[in-house]
């Protein structure tokens, strides 16, 4: 049997430490030993970003990341999202989260954490993308429900409700005839 | 004001974003002392368990014990509809089958342990191919028929006929949260499981024949699925019954969770379909006659085929009345996954054919194929080859008109045609299709629903009701059925877990009914509580009871509307009266019902109705395409919820557009399935999302009968990608020299698809 390991680990602002077997990856650490399970399991090997983490501000792959190499680094998961926003002064959840909160983007919502993971490391580097930018930057997240559409919505109108601009109305007509 | 027909979002958006909504794996950490299940699969895709020895599995560190066919103290059987599903096979029928399952302190420990089992096994001949299987009359079920007129004459009277097949491939679910189970004894010491499903019943059902036990003794809560889309509609039970086997021997709450590369290799897919047909037709392109054979590769056991393949034959109509028919369809076995129900359920398959037919015909004809398509659509009085009269027949043509005007199709086919004929390498492509699927389940004792609904003295309502929120928006649109028909704001409302133990015997999540049956009983128990409101409200409010409005949380009455109690106040009230304050609700979708003898019946409550126009561009030098532009017009009835049946329409159409485009399954000469991930087969990602993509709902159709007007959403907008495929063919033919023929193009259309049929047209171009 492996040996268990001692991690330090920064995650979404705190210190943490804890102890896990030393080939575990930093999702296995997070919904197993840390009981942080936002970061979902598609589909094990890199495929399907639905365990997407923020490290040092960078979307990765936690499916994917050694724990071990993630210390050092800042980590941001789903769950940090809001409590980091309110310890910048924000209020509420962080406004991606609150854009696909009210965009409809989302159905069974298990590609969501790694969704909006993406996108806020997309808007924190890049506060005004273009369509193309978006679907570059979420294009290692797969979603199975939606058509991405109320996906690309919400980035839209995170990214202009950042910038204080009034964000594009729904491209879509409710009733006709 | 209510909340109902209101674009609001998901109910349980707000829980997803923040990464507090949990699934079934994530309640992992709360149960201490936790088991993990690993699977042993076997190496091949036909074989006799010989001998099967766990000694050095149990050796391993950590493993707790191996599960085998010794250890089931009820019956090792789990098929649905027929018993020809073990749950530990002596017979393995399918490559990666498991055969055991190895329980263990943690995940490494059970796979290791898995690793250790000596299974010897006698390889036996496996039929992987769907011809060969054909061929070889290796069927699972007997002719399924349905027939209207005399085809045979049909097809002699008409003055054109065409013979042809179409393979259809198959698709892998691949919803992102893969098959999951937790099972414990509960504070009784009986069995509770947390199960994926979208069918608490039924799991309930296999969980008790797998343990020997009465279903009372066992209870199922589905929390909510990362998706399902028919995947987990039967094929659910199996890890459910796993995991209370193990739970059930050694006292220990016990875990199963696929790994994706467990998920694909273990549960089924779509159905691929081989189909056959002949069809007569005149020189406008009325369809007269018309003789298919579907041939559905439905894997090593029965499932749900049979309904499946019912429901192609139900499709192979489409919009589009045909006088003389005979539809005949068959299950045939293979040593492959048991394909299973899908989004559509078959339809899709039966629909592609007769598209492809129209197809076919038009340019054949050399005729336009929007006009072979509208020319024959249904009308008023017409029946189906099934014998039901169609309902609403207008709803086509008037959709039709609608979708062509909105979409500026005639004037983009001229710019279309005027692009190609000058870019000799990229072709564009357009094409509109039509969509009418039937709504209900074919089984007629499926169309039942029910809700219990309680209100608390302080006016807080709890509502339970037996379909289960699977991504589909179902809790949404019920919580709105319910804030409305109570009359209280929708934060009044608690959607509860789906669980065995408050709605008895209930049907699938399927077949798009969720809403049509739970919305039904749901509104029923609502109403029946709301009566016995209003008779204690009436007298504090001097007015009789019917007289009463329930809006957003007041108690009024019609003609005083200033003078208002909290629906709170009326609760308490009620309580203090003994006037009960729990309800239960019930429906039965009326009249459905069918003959398999006789091939005819009434199987569908309605029809709902789509078109969608897509405009595609081929690169003649690789196949490689993009969708430029989609169009959708579809019927919802009056809409519960536009956002969620929005996406629902957009969800539906991408995931069709996977499969007629994307998605390929391939299965080693082996028989093992070599697209087990995401990264050798294809989805459709953000890159695939149409860069213009317009969905309108139908208006003026408020649908009689159906809860507050609304018609069933779910599997209908799949089929509207149809068009997709058709926009390619026509993409295709313009790299020819512009004589009538078939074109032909194999499904999925890959760019490697498309790139072999633009060769052909070439060649052909060419000889001409
Ligand atoms: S679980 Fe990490 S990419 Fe799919
Ligand atoms: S919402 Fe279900 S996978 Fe994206």
């Amino acid at each position: 049997m492996p040996g268990l390991r001692s991690l330090n680990l920064t995650l979404n602002g705190d210190l943490v430490q804890v102890a896990a077997p030393e080939h575990w990856t930093l999702l296995e650490v997070l919904r197993y030993s840390l009981g942080l399970t936002g970061s979902k399991q598609g589909c094990d090997k890199g495929d399907c970003g639905a365990c997407t983490v923020l490290m040092d501000g960078e979307p990765v792959l936690a499916c994917l990341t050694l724990a071990a190499a993630a210390e050092g680094k800042q980590i941001v998961t789903i769950e940090g999202l809001a409590p980091l926003h309110k310890r910048a002064g924000g209020s509420g959840v962080d406004p991606v989260q609150d854009a696909f909160d009210r965009s409809g983007a989302l159905q069974c919502g298990f590609c969501q954490p790694g969704m909006i993971l993406s996108a806020k490391a997309l808007l924190d580097k890049n506060p005004k993308p273009t369509r193309d930018e978006i679907k570059q930057a979420l294009s290692g997240n797969l979603c199975r429900c939606t058509g991405y559409t109320q996906i690309l919505e919400a980035v839209e109108v995170a990214a202009a409700e950042a910038r204080g601009e009034v964000p594009p109305g729904p491209r879509w007509r409710r009733f006709e005839g | 004001m209510t909340s109902l027909g209101k674009p609001i979002a998901h109910e349980s958006a707000c829980d997803h974003v923040t990464g507090s909504a949990l699934y079934t794996d994530d309640l992992a950490g709360r149960f201490p002392g936790l088991l993990h299940a690993h699977p042993v699969t076997a190496p091949h895709a036909h074989a006799r368990v010989v001998a099967l020895d766990p000694s050095a599995a149990l050796a391993e560190p950590g493993v707790v014990r191996v599960l085998g066919p010794a250890d089931v103290p009820g019956e090792n059987q789990i098929g649905p509809a027929r018993p020809d599903e073990p749950l530990f096979p002596s017979e393995v029928m399918f490559h990666g089958q498991a055969v055991a399952w190895v329980l263990a302190e943690s995940e490494e420990s059970a796979r290791r342990g898995a690793a250790a089992v000596r299974v010897d096994y006698q390889p036996l001949p496996a039929t992987l191919d769907l011809e060969a299987a054909i061929a070889a009359e290796q069927f699972l079920t007997d002719p399924l028929r349905l027939q209207r007129g005399d085809a045979a004459a049909g097809l002699e009277r008409a003055p054109h006929r065409l013979t042809g097949e179409l393979f259809v491939g198959g698709q892998e679910h691949f919803y992102l949260e893969t098959q999951s189970a937790i099972a414990h004894l509960d504070e009784q010491g009986r069995v509770f499981v947390h199960s994926s499903t979208q069918h608490p019943s039924e799991t309930q059902e296999i969980v008790a024949r797998v343990l020997g036990l009465r279903k009372h003794d066992v209870t199922v809560q589905c929390l909510r699925m990362g998706g399902a889309f028919g995947g987990k509609e039967v094929q659910a039970n199996a890890w459910a019954a796993v995991a209370a086997l193990g739970a059930r021997l050694t006292g220990r709450p016990t875990r199963v969770r696929l790994s994706r590369a467990h998920d694909t290799t273990l549960t089924g897919k779509r159905h691929p379909v081989l189909g056959r047909f002949e069809v007569g037709f005149d020189a406008q392109g009325t369809l007269l006659a018309l003789r298919m054979q579907l041939f559905a590769d439905g894997g090593w056991c029965l499932d749900l085929s049979e309904p499946i393949v019912y429901r192609a034959l139900f499709h192979s109509d489409n919009a589009y009345r045909i006088r003389d028919v005979e539809l005949v369809g068959r299950v045939v076995r293979t040593h492959k996954t048991s394909m299973t129900a899908f989004r559509g359920f078959g339809g899709p398959q039966g629909m592609i054919m007769i598209e492809e037919i129209v197809d076919r015909v038009a340019r054949t004809l050399g005729i336009e194929p929007h006009q072979v398509r509208e020319r024959n659509f249904y009308r008023e009085g017409d029946c189906t080859p099934y014998g039901q009269v169609v309902r609403d027949p207008d709803r086509m043509p008037r959709i039709w008109g609608e979708l062509t005007a909105s979409c500026d199709y005639f004037e983009r086919r001229r710019q279309i045609a005027e692009h190609n004929s000058r870019a000799p390498h990229a072709k564009r492509g357009l094409a509109i299709t039509p969509v009418k699927f039937g709504i209900s389940f074919t089984t007629a004792f499926f169309n039942q629903g029910g809700a219990l609904v309680l209100v608390y003295a302080d006016g807080s309502v709890q509502v339970n009701h037996g379909g289960t929120e699977m991504g589909q928006g179902l809790h949404t649109k019920m919580l709105q059925v319910a804030a409305h028909t109570l009359g209280v704001p929708m934060a009044a409302v608690r959607m509860m877990p789906t669980q065995t133990d408050k709605v008895p015997n209930t049907s699938a999540t399927a077949a798009s009914s969720g809403a049509d049956l739970n919305g039904a009983a749901l509104k029923v128990a609502c109403e029946t509580l709301r009566a016995r409101l209003a008779e204690v409200a009436a007298p504090e409010l001097g007015a009789a009871p019917d007289e009463l409005v329930f809006d957003e949380g007041r108690v009024f009455a019609r003609s005083r509307p200033e003078r208002a109690l909290t629906f709170s106040h009326v609760a308490h009230q009620a309580h203090f009266q003994r006037v009960p304050l729990l309800a239960t609700g019930y429906y039965r979708t009326p009249g459905i019902q069918f003959d398999k003898v006789t091939g005819t019946g009434k199987p569908f409550h309605y029809f709902a109705y789509g078109a969608a126009a897509t405009e595609v561009e081929v690169d003649g030098f690789t196949g490689m395409y993009s969708v430029r532009r989609v169009d959708i017009l579809h019927d919802v009835g009056d809409s519960l919820s536009p956002l969620v049946d929005r996406g629902q329409i957009e969800g539906g159409f991408v995931q069709g557009l996977g499969w007629l485009t994307l998605e390929e399954l391939v299965w080693n000469a082996d028989g093992r399935l070599a697209t087990e991930n995401a990264s050798t087969y294809k989805l459709p990602g953000l890159g695939e999302c149409p860069p213009i993509f317009n969905v309108a709902l139908l208006g003026r159709a408020s649908e009689p009968d159906v809860v507050y007007g609304s018609k069933a959403v779910g599997e209908p907008p799949f089929m509207l990608a149809i068009s997709a495929r058709e926009a390619l063919r026509d993409a295709v033919a313009a790299f020819g020299a512009g004589a009538a023929g078939v074109v032909e193009l194999a499904s999925p259309a890959t760019p490697e698809a498309v790139f072999w049929a633009v060769e052909r047209v070439r060649r052909s171009g060419s000889k001409a």
